[in-house]
């Protein structure tokens, strides 16, 4: 089997990507996904709130999708279903299973990663306890209750306070479950401000910031949770323990990109989002080979892994006729400083760009009324106030290639918070 | 004057909004960075109102859940009325993205629809 184009994934990013793609004139293109239909996570967010940007109007998760799936098939865009793959290699050979087909090899000429991201367990997190039934990671118990039609508890405690978890807070209230507390580690929330009113405040649910699960009760099945506040240093304070009964809790304590993939061929990480290093090309360190979406970095409105995506299925496409035409030594990196975490890309190339290239990145803390600092080789060339600033927020500057071009010897961008 | 702080909710911006209330009237709204600001503000203290999903059992299809909405945001004090018009509905695959599920949940004047294509089994 040969493609021009194989996108590991049919979720969000590989459609945008796919469709991306095809408009952009490749010819053969083949979207792999493990589960049994397209669309990936957005098919169990049944909630409404995506697409204000993509398409001027609200949808919920299974909408949205279909709005891309639709389109994918409309331009002829193949897809396996029930397909796992098992493994890339750097000549861009695709090893693929699935139960009709057996395993296959597949010969690409350029790859988009497109594999999401998973929740992080349990057992990360070391929590004291048995380990009785009735633990869940939010995304499971979203599953459970909005496609396979299970309750997974009446009285239910929410450890972190990441998007999914708000979400199931009032989807299990909704479904007559008493959410008795949602705790989080940190002094501020994981997840979006309208989650925050829409999932919690409209009913009453308490957050409480700075506080964590100390202990798991229940032998057979959670019969409750301690939860304590925390210092500074996230230690729980004596004194401050609080008893919850409860038959469910559920986590909702981060996301992890999928890169065992992306890793097995030797691609550079960045150990800040766990995901590729890639340029404004949306190409990792293996040339042709592309990456979008959460597989990248961890996004938190899916309008913005399509657009993302969208780049990386257009470079593509552009790579596969052109080849790359990229000289290593015309890059620019991008580095965040003072309070920006990460920038995604990591590099651009003010040569290949395009008129403007959108940088991504999270701060690391609530910061309130201060400047978001892009400087080139030390110079300022662009400074823009923002109101606030959280680490649940992704934040985005974009860089335009004329004023690049005005410095062609230029060697570094930096993205920095400033005051005043 | 009573003042009220909210957040608004029309984009991911999330302006901390407040309003000052005299007698009940809404005198005046700052802390929005747009119009919609403005607009959120003076309905959620008013008419507050929000758009409802669930699922719904499916009889023959190739999911067992159909995820619905309704098709325009409702009064917040129906949704509890709305979420329990739905227990124990159940409908027939095939069904495509915007078919009513049911009609005028709970007088409300808004249908119930199908945010999802299901093929039958």
């Amino acid at each position: 089997m040969k493609y021009d184009i194989v996108i590991i994934g049919g979720g969000p990013a590989g459609l945008a990507a796919g469709k991306a793609a095809k408009q952009a004139g490749a010819d053969s293109i083949l979207i792999l996904e493990r589960d049994h239909e397209l669309g990936g996570i957005l098919n169990q967010c049944i909630h409404n709130g995506f697409g204000l940007h993509t398409f001027k109007e609200e949808l919920t998760g299974p909408e949205y999708a279909e709005r891309f799936i639709d389109k994918v098939c409309e331009l002829g865009i193949e897809y396996k279903l029930n397909t796992m793959v098992m493994h890339i290699e750097k000549n861009k050979r695709v090893v693929a299973m699935n139960s009709s087909d057996g395993m296959f090899s597949i010969e690409a000429k350029s790859i988009i990663l497109a594999m999401g991201c998973r929740e992080r367990p349990r057992g990360s997190l070391n929590i004291a306890g048995y380990r009785p039934a009735g633990i869940f990671s939010a995304g499971t118990a979203q599953r459970l209750v909005n496609i396979e039609g299970f309750m997974t508890g009446r009285e239910v405690v929410i450890l972190g306070s990441g998007d999914i978890g708000l979400i199931m807070a009032r989807r299990m209230t909704l479904e007559g479950a008493k959410v008795k507390a949602v705790a989080e580690l940190m002094p501020y929330s994981g997840g979006l401000k309208r989650n925050i009113v829409q999932c919690l405040d409209d009913y009453g649910i308490p957050l409480k910031l700075s506080h964590t699960v100390v202990d798991i009760r229940g032998k057979e099945r959670v019969t409750g949770v301690t939860i304590a506040e925390v210092d500074e240093n996230f230690k729980p304070i004596a004194g401050t323990e609080e008893d919850f009964d409860c038959d469910t809790l559920l986590l909702s304590v981060g996301l992890i990109p999928e890169n065992e993939l992306s890793k097995e061929i030797g691609i550079e990480m960045n150990p800040v989002t766990n995901g590729p290093l890639v340029n404004d090309r949306l190409e990792t360190s293996c040339e042709g080979v592309f990456a979008c979406g959460n597989v990248l970095h961890v996004h938190d409105l899916v309008d913005y892994v399509s657009e993302e995506a969208a780049l990386a299925g257009k470079n593509a496409a552009r790579y596969v006729k052109k080849g790359s035409g990229a000289k290593a030594e015309q890059n620019i990196t991008i580095e965040g400083k003072n309070g920006v975490r990460y920038t995604v890309p990591s590099t651009v190339n003010p040569e290949l760009m395009e008129d403007f290239v959108t940088v991504r990145f999270r701060v690391g803390g609530v910061y309130k009324d201060r400047y978001i600092s892009v400087k080139l080789d030390g110079e300022e060339i662009i400074r823009r106030k923002r109101p606030v600033m959280a680490p649940s927020e992704m934040e985005d500057i974009k860089l335009h290639k004329a004023k690049l071009c005005e410095k062609p010897e230029a060697k570094s961008i930096t993205i920095s918070i400033e005051e005043g | 004057m009573k003042k009220r702080t909210l957040t608004c909710i029309s984009c991911p911006l999330g302006c901390q909004v407040t309003a000052e209330i005299n007698k009940g009237e809404i005198v005046s709204v700052t802390g929005n960075t747009c119009k919609r600001g403005d607009v959120y503000a003076r309905k959620e203290l008013t008419n507050p109102t929000r758009i409802v999903t669930s699922t719904v059992e499916v009889i023959g299809g190739e999911s067992s859940r159909l995820p619905v909405k309704t098709r325009t945001d409702i009064p917040k004090s129906m949704i509890f009325d709305c979420i329990l018009a739905l227990k124990g509905l159940k409908v027939k695959a095939p069904l495509k993205v915007g078919d009513v599920v049911l009609e005028n949940v709970c007088g409300t004047g808004v249908d119930i629809i199908a945010t999802k294509t299901i093929k039958t089994f």
